[in-house]
């Protein structure tokens, strides 16, 4: 610890403690551009100039180490003019279009010059313009208002690991840019524009729909992947106009990735606004009660075992409880929520869970991956494996089809067979990861979709809780299993439940048609369209998607803005999406609609509120009590799932996401999305057309 | 005047043979084995009582900038780094050195890298000195032939690799840590200090960047020892040092002399007098494009040292004596120089790539006087503005100019000004 004074209060700080940061915590306010906490220092702006003692020039605070007995002053008339004069350099160039740039209203350089400037420039020659760069579907830019703080620059070479961007040029006609003109291809880009303390970086889609004080803020939580990363929802009237992170250092620390932020424009188009019911063949607009009626009907004298449900990946734990209440009162245990055929085993939670928790990465000292492409499957999640990775030597390893995953990674192999050298000691030349891993004291191990969504899923998953056995990663102070998966539901459902009971039909059978009416909670990432028509399909969802199209009664319900929904991520973390908007036209809230059904056929459900329902779910599973909080972790019983090693095919994993901005009703019906297809995946886009 | 037994530079305008054995002739590499037996601290103490100070613009004391270095290895590699990449204008000392002598260079190289336990000196020398690079490389090629550098450099039994390393000719270059990030591939740019080279240097091991001319003059200082070296110059200001005159005088010429002596005797004694005779003087940059004018009023008297050239508010800086008779613009010759600082800045800091084009075009309205008096003022507060705001030493060297001529010309600027109202009101009038 280093005691000194910062402007007369004495306090203690850790070594190796800047500056800035001293003076943060002796509550002192320091502007700063180009200073952020989660990038490497730049010390470029001289924003954050401050005077110590005995040091004859204005220092970088954000730059410069604390030292024992140092004086600052952060207010003195040396750092006001240091401070005035370099706000002042810095709107020389700057076009001053505040009234018509997308930044107003948060911009940094704003509020900083009203604090801290002079209020005036002496400036009289012309100003600096920048030619515009295109940075693809995603982010706008107005070079001419860069102040050069490259934030988005560390940003991308840092954290994206797509160091694309760089400086071109000296002096004053320094310019940030691509050098060769393309597209951003980080699926984190989206966070420059946050980092961006002026308008040079703004969202695309966004661009001139609003201003940042008409916006109404909700809380809420992202379920375009299962990381469930904090995210706040920007709504005006009945629109959701943007979405921005929140800080939640357990998850997301502070990033969002591309599709969370940008996909919302797909809410606004393929919305399923009102009842539609089956006549002759074609879907006719209806009433809710003839869509109740309809559905009714044809449950009319049908046994419980001929009804089934698939929950879909967007579902809320809410909407999930009322369904499986429903098919229980209609004496149906039919359920399931794999609707990509993962053979996961929920019958203990650790099967299924990220065990190792994403902060716990940070802790990791070497990296298994098996069947996944988290760059694509969570690109945050990706980001801390990477952030971990630059930290320190960990060595990385994967199973499956190589592809560049922002890091280093050794690549084993393709197959399960290199699950099968690893467990039985081939693999353990003196180079080999096998070796590091043995040598690693907190070794861990991510098992992705593409390895568990095939036929000998349970074999590839029971050989991998061997592997983590094998290696210790299973102990009382450090678990190193862990599942990752790909849809903001699945958690949630297993932890409901949400299964087919021993002895009733699978994902599989009710596909094929072994249930007579089968309840479609939003589920569309299946061929939906190969489910014989013999079976009543009901589908209750929000968008006009795979599912709507091949059912017989389409239920309007809610996305996930709309509504106030519980969802569990891939940790096991339960967190709560707030209503930031009213669900379009008739749409209501899914538990809602479910309730209402079951009074329908006079089975009510017995619940009326949110408040009571949440309790039934807080009593009977007790992960929903402790919201956004994560039990301790550490692996007390090391007996693993049943598969049987043996029975591992021999053809290669595959990842279960092709194109990486198009994964759900959400993001097919957006438009920016789109654009993002056809700019990073013509081939997929041509295909489509 | 220096005596001709006390040069150090004895090749520098290139009348003998620059390769070995014309360098053995004049004394160099002789037994530099028993230099280096002498051990690393004492050619440390020997430098500091020598009282040589960095020739490179800034006048650090070069003995205590190596003993910086760490005394014992953390098991990095240490490195010497020779800033060869001599960029600033007016200043053509370096290129002479390297040109004419590069074996005082290179027997330097090694003599400093073993005084501060370096294992291998990288030489970063501007691109533009393309026939220099070709005799550094070619006396390089000589001394790993002949044993003095490699293994065993000089049968000293020490390990010492060169390497030579081209510049693109970029002046920002020429700055202590941006000429470590060039060296390293990367773009130009200063580094934050702390930490310091000495600390984390040249690929994050401890470095010292030591000028050309620091260097090419450390065996001389071993050979003739500290005492010979700082009887010569004053106090403080010890030694010789090689002068680059040009401008308007009669014959401009690099000359080696003795420290403090007085700038109208270097430029009467050696370069032939101020075109016109010294009456006809009016300005003079002592130290290189970066350093304040000075009038003639001041030139008649001060001395060429770090510490009268301070004491007049300029500096000695590279010791490149630009010299401006009456028929100068000098208000033009400044606006060159601020244009020069708009053109290479590096663009990383806030005050410099900002300021450096506000002080650019500002001087270019004052050469024609297209401004209001007011302006010059605002001027001066802006060069201040700029000075000790920024990362690296370029900000300060872009304002210093500009105040030097507001100091010792602002009536010719404001003449400047109201001439040129004078006219617009009567084409106004017309």
């Amino acid at each position: 610890m280093v005691k000194l004074t910062v402007d007369g209060i004495a306090l203690e700080v850790p070594n190796g403690c800047s500056v800035l940061q001293a003076a943060e915590l002796a509550g002192k306010e320091i502007p700063r551009f180009c200073y952020h906490e989660r990038l490497s220092v730049a010390g470029n702006c001289r924003m954050c100039l401050v005077e110590v003692e005995k040091v004859p020039k204005p220092v970088a605070s954000c730059a410069w180490p604390v030292a024992e007995g140092m004086v600052v002053k952060t207010d003195s008339p040396m750092v006001r003019n240091a401070r005035r004069g370099v706000m002042e350099f810095l709107l020389i160039n700057h076009p001053l279009d505040c009234p018509i740039c997308d930044q107003g209203g948060e911009c940094d350089l704003q509020d900083q010059s009203m604090g801290y400037g002079w209020g005036d420039s002496r400036y009289r020659e012309p100003k600096r313009a920048v030619r515009e760069k295109d940075f693809g579907p995603l982010v706008k830019t107005v070079m001419t208002r860069c102040i050069h703080c490259t934030r988005c620059i560390r940003f991308l070479a840092e954290v994206g690991g797509a160091p694309e961007l760089g400086a071109t040029a000296r002096g004053e006609d320094m310019e940030i840019g691509t050098y060769v003109q393309q597209a951003l291809t980080s699926e984190l880009s989206g966070n420059i524009i946050d980092l961006c303390p002026v308008g040079a970086l703004t969202s695309k889609p966004y661009a001139f729909v609003a201003r940042s004080w008409e916006l109404t803020r909700t809380d809420s939580v992202d379920v375009m992947d299962a990381v469930g990363a904090n995210i706040r929802v920007d709504a005006r009237g009945p629109e959701v106009l943007r979405v921005l992170p929140r800080i939640n250092d357990d998850v997301n620390e502070e990033w969002l990735a591309d599709k969370s932020r940008f996909a919302i424009d797909g809410l606004k188009h393929k919305r399923l606004d009102r009842p539609w019911v089956r006549r002759d063949g074609k879907l006719a607009p209806a009433s809710w009660d003839e869509a109740f009626a309809a559905i009714a009907a044809r449950m009319k004298d049908l046994p419980g075992e001929k009804v089934g449900a698939i929950a879909g990946d967007l579902a809320c734990a809410e909407s999930m409880l009322a369904l499986k209440d429903l098919m229980s009162a209609l004496g149906s245990r039919n359920l399931d929520c794999r609707q990509n055929g993962a053979r996961l085993d929920a019958a203990r939670r650790d099967f299924y869970l990220f065990n190792t928790t994403i902060a716990g990465i940070d802790r990791a000292d070497a990296i298994l991956l098996i069947g996944t492409n988290p760059r694509r499957e969570a690109p945050i999640l990706n980001a801390r494996i990477r952030k971990r990775w630059l930290s320190g030597q960990v060595p990385v390893a994967a199973i499956g089809p190589a592809v560049d995953l922002t890091y280093a990674a050794e690549w084993l192999g393709v197959g399960p067979a290199v699950l099968t050298s690893l467990l039985s000691g081939l693999l353990s030349g003196e180079q080999s990861f096998a070796k590091k891993l043995e040598a690693a004291q907190q070794p861990m191990l991510i098992l992705g979709q593409g390895a568990l969504a095939r036929p000998d899923g349970e074999a590839v998953l029971a050989a991998a809780w061997q592997l983590a056995e094998r290696f210790g990663m299973l102990r009382a102070d450090w678990h190193g299993f862990n599942v990752l998966h790909t849809a903001a539901a699945r958690v949630g459902a297993l932890e409901l439940g949400f299964l087919p009971a021993p002895g009733a039909k699978g994902f599989w059978a009710m596909r094929a048609g072994a249930v007579d009416l089968l309840w479609l909670l939003g589920a569309d990432e299946f061929e939906v369209a190969r489910i014989p028509p013999t079976t009543f399909v009901v589908y209750q969802g929000h968008h006009g998607d795979r599912g709507a199209q091949r059912a017989d009664v389409i239920l309007p319900g809610s996305a996930y803005t709309e509504k106030n929904g519980t969802y569990v991520n891939t940790e096991g973390r339960a967190e709560r999406g707030r209503l930031a908007v009213y669900p379009p036209g008739e749409a209501r809230e899914d538990w809602k609609i479910l309730r209402a059904f079951s009074a329908v056929l006079g089975r009510p459900l017995p619940y009326d509120d949110l408040r009571s329902l949440r309790e039934k779910l807080a009593t009977t599973h007790p992960v929903f009590a402790r919201v956004g909080a994560l039990p301790a972790a550490g692996c007390t019983d090391q007996s693993g799932p049943g598969g049987d090693p043996a029975a591992m095919l021999p053809n290669p994993f595959t990842f279960p996401i092709a194109n990486y901005y198009q994964t759900d009703p959400i993001s097919r019906a957006s438009p920016t999305m789109a654009r993002c297809t056809e700019t990073y995946y013509p081939g997929l886009a041509m295909a489509a057309e | 005047m220096l005596a001709d037994k006390d040069r150090i530079f004895t090749n520098l305008y290139g009348l003998n043979d620059w390769r070995l054995a014309g360098a053995r002739a004049r004394g160099d590499w002789d037994n530099t084995a028993a230099i280096l037996a002498r051990g690393r601290d004492h050619l440390i103490e020997e430098a500091k009582a020598s009282g040589l100070r960095g020739r490179g613009g800034a006048g650090f004391p070069t003995g205590v900038k190596w003993s910086f270095m760490p005394k014992k290895s953390d098991g990095r590699p240490a490195y010497l780094v020779v800033n060869a990449d001599e960029s600033e204008p007016g200043t053509c000392k370096d290129r002479d050195i390297i040109r004419h002598d590069p074996h005082k260079l290179l027997e330097g190289s090694l003599i400093a890298g073993f005084a501060m336990g370096a294992t291998a000196a990288y030489i970063y020398i501007r691109g533009e000195f393309y026939n220099e690079a070709g005799h550094l490389e070619a006396a390089r090629g000589e001394c790993y032939e002949a044993g003095l550098i490699g293994r065993n450099a000089a049968g000293s039994g020490y390990d010492f690799d060169v390497f030579i390393h081209r510049g693109a000719g970029a002046y920002i270059c020429g700055e202590e840590t941006g000429l470590l990030e060039s060296l390293e591939g990367k773009k130009g740019l200063p580094r934050l200090k702390p930490p310091f080279p000495a600390a984390v240097g040249l690929y994050g091991c401890p470095s010292t960047v030591n000028n050309v001319e620091t260097i090419a003059m450390v065996p001389d200082i071993m050979r003739r020892g500290a005492a010979w070296f700082s009887a010569l110059g004053r106090p403080r200001n010890s030694g010789t040092k090689v002068f680059c005159i040009s401008g308007h005088v009669e014959k401009p010429c690099n000359v080696e002399e003795e420290m403090g002596i007085p700038l109208r005797e270097l430029i009467e004694k050696h370069a032939g007098g101020v075109r016109g005779g010294w009456d006809n003087l009016l300005a003079v940059i002592p130290g290189g494009a970066s350093v304040p004018v000075l009038p003639k009023s001041i030139c008649d008297t001060v001395l060429m040292d770090f510490d009268s050239l301070a004491a007049v508010k300029s500096g000695l800086g590279t010791a490149a004596v630009i010299v401006m008779d009456r028929s100068t613009d000098v208000i033009k010759a400044i606006a060159r120089l601020s244009r020069f600082y708009k053109h290479e800045s590096c663009g990383q800091c806030t005050p410099c790539r900002e300021g450096t084009g506000w002080l650019m075009r500002v001087m270019d309205r004052l050469v024609e006087g297209r401004a209001e008096i007011e302006e010059i003022d605002i001027l001066d507060k802006v060069t201040r503005q700029i000075e000790g705001h920024t990362i690296c030493a370029l900000g300060d060297a872009a304002a210093w100019p500009v105040q030097g001529l507001i100091r010792h010309f602002r009536p010719l600027i404001e003449e400047r000004i109201s001439a040129f109202r004078q006219r617009s009101v009567s084409l106004a009038a017309e």
